[in-house]
């Protein structure tokens, strides 16, 4: 029932006094209203509850998490194996002289 | 496509699960809210990957699932009126009542319509000044501001032909009607992500402080839900009980102010009942006397209406994470997502439903298997 999902805000205009915006989720395109994101621009990305936008993405705040993530990848990578620990095809230099850390 | 794909990779997911088995020394019962979080978690097999340490048990976060029996059978009443459009979502239209679903309604010649959105109810009443077009607001903090701005938009065009029966529940009461039971087993709250990107995560706060209970605002996609499995678990090692949030691209901690300021212009605080679970005190939402000209229990001047639940249905058992699905003896046997017998099983968000959706009821020996492994770790953590 609290199913959200991103899309892309494409276009803004008002329909009977409200905001509204049709939205991109990965090609399917639907109508949202946009009352409750008010500073919302053409192109910002948001999450769409049952016709409704209720939060804009935060880029800034995604790529923060996304990196702490991407740390997490890298260190198993610098041990020469995937995160699976299956050996790497062309492990960090150091890992192939044996310099593992 | 972005904002989704990123949040479903293995690798980070498998790095992070990495982590947690690291973390985990004792055995932590953690509980998420939301049932889509429920369905995220066994569709993609998270409670089957993580450590035995950790036990995952299902909250009461599906709107369809705790909609008490008695609010289906008022739907089913006003739905096979004559004058009436009734329109709602369409996960509530196979709920059963206690005698037929809204399907049967439509079926037997109700005029019942499936709406993406409340608006599109109001449209409805405004193409119909004949009919009186009711829409069914079931849901939670996530799902009301909608259906405050579908009241205030039929009442500022004065569409007296436009109502709403409300059945909204709220979150926070039901968090912590669980936590003061004295068979409470969770040691810490997965929150619902959608739930706080309108209501922020501050109403948390004294919860986790009076039940010494950490809470975690998490997203819904694996490597979001696996993250704030870690946040909990963290905190729990070392004996502390914050409200963290993980989802922070969607999540502020003071939620949507307008989609709350509409909220409490358009609804008041009520005492509710929950399906499976009973009444919560101040746990729901009705319309301000300023608006019960759209409310349909008066409009179609409903009474009390008294439902027993089948009596071999654990439901409310396992809304309150004291029991799983495969704990039933009635489960993917009598009762079926074709024929549910009560409200874990109604909705696909419901953690029967999304059991068996996933062919759990084959894993049984599995869970068992788990269940032991879990026993084992509790006897060493005291001896």
């Amino acid at each position: 029932m609290c199913l959200a999902i991103p899309g892309k805000v494409l276009d803004i205009y008002n329909e009977n006094g409200l905001k509204m915006g049709r939205i991109d989720y990965a090609g399917t395109v639907n109508k949202a209203c946009l009352e409750y994101v008010p500073e919302i621009t053409q192109g910002q990305y948001a999450i769409v509850h049952a016709g409704f936008a209720i939060s804009i993405i935060d880029e800034q705040e995604a790529q923060k998490t996304y990196a702490v993530w991407e740390e997490l990848v890298e260190s198993a990578a610098a041990e020469g194996t995937d995160i699976f620990g299956i050996p790497l095809e062309n492990p960090p230099s150091d890992v192939r002289k044996g310099k593992k850390s | 496509m972005k904002y989704l794909e990123e949040y479903r990779n293995p690798q980070i997911a498998k790095r992070i699960l990495d982590e947690i088995k690291a973390t985990a020394t004792k055995p932590w019962v953690l509980m998420e809210i939301c049932g889509g979080q429920t369905h995220s978690i066994v569709k993609n097999g998270i409670d089957q990957l993580l450590p035995a340490e950790i036990e995952l048990v299902h909250g009461p976060g599906c709107p369809v699932c705790v909609t008490p029996l008695e609010q289906i059978d008022k739907a089913l009443e006003i739905a096979a009126q004559s004058e009436v459009i009734f329109t709602s979502f369409g996960d509530m239209l196979r709920v059963p009542g206690s005698e037929k679903d809204l399907f049967m309604v439509k079926s037997e010649g109700g005029d019942v319509r499936v709406v993406y959105s409340p608006l599109d109810a109001v449209k409805l009443a405004r193409d119909n000044p004949d009919k009186k077009v009711v829409f069914f607001a079931v849901g939670f903090e996530t799902t009301a501001p909608n259906n405050a701005m579908a009241v205030w938009q039929a009442h500022r065009e004065g569409l007296k032909n436009f109502s709403i029966l409300v059945s909204h529940v709220l979150v926070p009461p039901a968090m912590e009607a669980l936590l003061s039971s004295p068979l409470n087993r969770v040691n810490g709250y997965l929150g619902a992500g959608h739930v706080c990107t309108i209501m922020g995560w501050e109403e948390y706060r004294p919860i986790a402080a009076k039940y010494k209970t950490p809470i975690v605002v998490a997203g819904f996609e694996p490597v979001d839900i696996l993250e704030g499995i870690l946040m909990l678990v963290r905190q729990l090692e070392a004996g502390e009980a914050k409200v963290e949030n993980q989802y922070s691209r969607v999540v502020h901690r003071q939620g949507n102010r307008p989609a709350r300021e509409l909220v409490e212009r358009i609804f008041e605080v009520t005492n509710r009942k929950w399906r499976g679970i009973g009444e919560i005190k101040s746990s729901g939402l009705a319309l301000r006397a300023a608006y019960r000209e759209h409310d349909a229990e008066l409009i179609f001047n409903l009474g009390e209406i008294s439902v027993e639940e089948p009596a071999d249905c654990i439901s409310g058992l396992v809304l309150q994470g004291l029991k799983k699905p495969v704990d039933c003896a009635a489960f993917g046997k009598t009762c079926l997502p074709q024929s549910p017998l009560g409200a874990t099983m109604v909705s696909s968000e419901g953690a029967c439903a999304a059991y068996y959706a996933y062919s759990r009821h084959t894993f049984q020996q599995k869970n068992r298997a788990s269940a032991k492994k879990r026993e084992a770790v509790a006897e060493r953590d005291l001896s």
